[in-house]
């Protein structure tokens, strides 16, 4: 018992300043601005055709994201676990400083690349890209900014194969492709599961390239609890949108550690 | 070892530089010319200033930046404690208590920043406590993001310490505070300034709850930057981002020169 009285000072921070404050935005979401409890609020956030298209806008953008950065990603770190060349160690070490970075520094970035008056239009001739303010002016950003996510797990999970299993199966005549699908893809599935889940995350609840990219037409959730509640002071609404969201992310959140956690134990296990 | 020709190779080698390029370099030397671009018309900047950098050193742009640099090693250092406390403490409990904590402690990682700003906002407005309006509600804010990343970082380090360790200690008639001091707190050190350096770079690029909860005398850097770009004044927003990204890395460089000299001793 005693042992569990010092976890009494750090439980109570979170309790009080993130378990408390989420409470109580479940309970303001039932809560009209008139003061009336029930599921008006719900009902009418639920209802609305921005809603809607902020929910399918923000899936189809995390989902999609998520399939650039895997893609992005292990051909990346495929080539830096596999064909090293001079000033990798580099290379990689400015892959980490990217991960330090805030994500809205993409986003900023973009628009000196590939804005209107950008170096791509002025290279190419005025209007030759303009995608910066449609959805996949925020997609590309956001692939740009989380493929480290996956290339990271990606390259721990490359590096632990032994290179003689590559040569036997090379020696054996398999192509290199052969070698990837059959022998690399494999072991590294689960890192890249796991880095994939987490990016999907990411992406879901990414605020930071939205607000900056400040296209009209894409809505986010995590956009709208902000245009929401900053914007007109409608917190009742916010509270609905910011549940719905909590509620998607938690549930991936959930998968990802049931799924996971028997590899981490495993791995842990491997370690020791 | 994948490719053994010589041309497979080169060509791998090659689409890497060019998505590299796009994805990393390009980004950021991005940024890096357009705050010190003058006037900017060409593929390259026609002109080269340094008055946008000087401005971003100036008035309310240090203001912003003190105001990150204060939030960011107040929140770090809180949450590093407040992350070792609850790592070591879950340590010592018994499975089912280990389990729903390492669980509770991780789910701030799920919630959307934004989310974490306006629970703050709703339950900080009213009684009993009022932090609306004050930078309290700021570091709060960065406190909650920022704790689940350094109890991750230092409980993964907790768990590869030998646990004989803390109980040879003990045998021999330490008392827990010496224990805790002399063999535990020393063995996670390193994982500590490691979830400090994570805390940091977290902190100063934090917008979402930021810009939920900030009081007008409590204008983070970013928030700075967003107002700026939001103005289209996109040169100087620039420039703030390089000196964002400046204290960033000093800050980085100070926690791993602590970390260095503690590794001497």
């Amino acid at each position: 018992m005693r042992r569990l009285v010092w976890l009494v000072p750090p439980v109570a921070v979170l309790a009080v300043f993130f378990g408390y404050p989420l409470v109580l935005v479940l309970w303001q979401s039932f809560v009209s601005d008139s003061g009336v409890v029930g599921l008006q609020v719900w009902q009418d956030v639920l209802g609305s055709a921005e809603f809607q298209r902020a929910v399918v806008r923000t899936a189809l953008l995390a989902l999609a994201a998520t399939a650039g950065c895997l893609v992005l990603g292990v051909f990346l770190a495929l080539v830096i676990a596999f064909a090293p060349f001079p000033g990798v160690r580099a290379v990689s070490r400015l892959v980490d400083v990217v991960l330090a970075f805030p994500s809205f520094l993409i986003a900023l970035a973009f628009t000196f690349l590939y804005g209107s008056a950008g170096v791509v239009n002025a290279a190419l001739g005025d209007g030759s890209v303009d995608f910066l303010y449609s959805p996949w002016g925020v997609l590309l950003a956001e692939i740009t900014f989380y493929t480290p996510f996956v290339m990271r797990p990606a390259l721990a999970a490359f590096s632990q194969i032994p290179g003689a299993q590559l040569d036997v199966a090379a020696s054996l005549g398999a192509s290199p492709w052969r070698v990837l699908r059959r022998v690399l893809l494999p072991d590294a599935a689960p890192a890249l599961a796991s880095g994939a889940c987490l990016t999907l995350l990411l992406c879901m609840n990414e605020f930071g390239i939205v607000l900056f990219v400040g296209a009209k037409d894409v809505i986010t959730l995590p956009m709208l609890v902000y245009t929401k509640a900053i914007v007109t002071f409608d917190y009742p609404a916010a509270c609905v949108v910011a549940v719905v969201n909590v509620v998607f992310s938690g549930a991936l959140y959930a998968l990802h550690r049931c799924l996971f956690a028997k590899g981490a134990g495993r791995a842990a296990v491997d370690a020791a | 070892m994948l490719l053994w020709t010589r041309r497979s190779r080169a060509v791998a080698i090659a689409v890497f530089a060019v998505l590299f390029a796009v994805v990393v370099l390009a980004p950021l030397a991005m940024i890096v010319l357009a705050s010190v671009a003058g006037s900017w018309n060409g593929v390259l900047p026609s002109e080269v200033t340094g008055s946008h950098l000087a401005g971003a050193v100036h008035g309310d742009a240090v203001a912003s930046a003190l105001v990150s640099a204060q939030t960011a090693v107040i929140a770090a250092l809180v949450a590093v404690v407040l992350g070792t406390w609850l790592a070591l403490s879950a340590a010592r409990a018994p499975l089912v208590v280990r389990r729903v904590l390492d669980g509770v402690a991780h789910l701030p990682l799920a919630v959307p920043s934004v989310v974490v700003g306006l629970g703050l906002l709703v339950a900080f407005s009213r009684p009993p406590l009022l932090l609306n309006g004050t930078r309290w509600i700021v570091l709060v804010a960065h406190l909650v993001i920022l704790l689940p990343f350094t109890f991750s970082v230092v409980s993964a380090a907790q768990r590869r310490v030998d646990p004989v360790l803390a109980a040879v200690a003990a045998s021999l008639s330490a008392s827990p505070m010496r224990v805790l001091w002399r063999v535990q707190v020393p063995v996670l050190l390193p994982a500590m300034s490691a979830s400090a350096s994570l805390g940091l770079a977290l902190s100063m690029g934090e917008v979402g709850a930021t810009v939920m909860v900030y009081p007008p005398d409590w204008r983070t850097l970013p928030v700075s930057v967003f107002a700026l770009t939001d103005r289209g004044q996109v040169f100087a927003a620039s420039a703030s981002t390089v000196l964002l990204l400046g204290i960033t890395l000093a800050g980085l460089v100070a926690v791993g020169a602590v970390r260095l000299r503690a590794a001497e001793r």
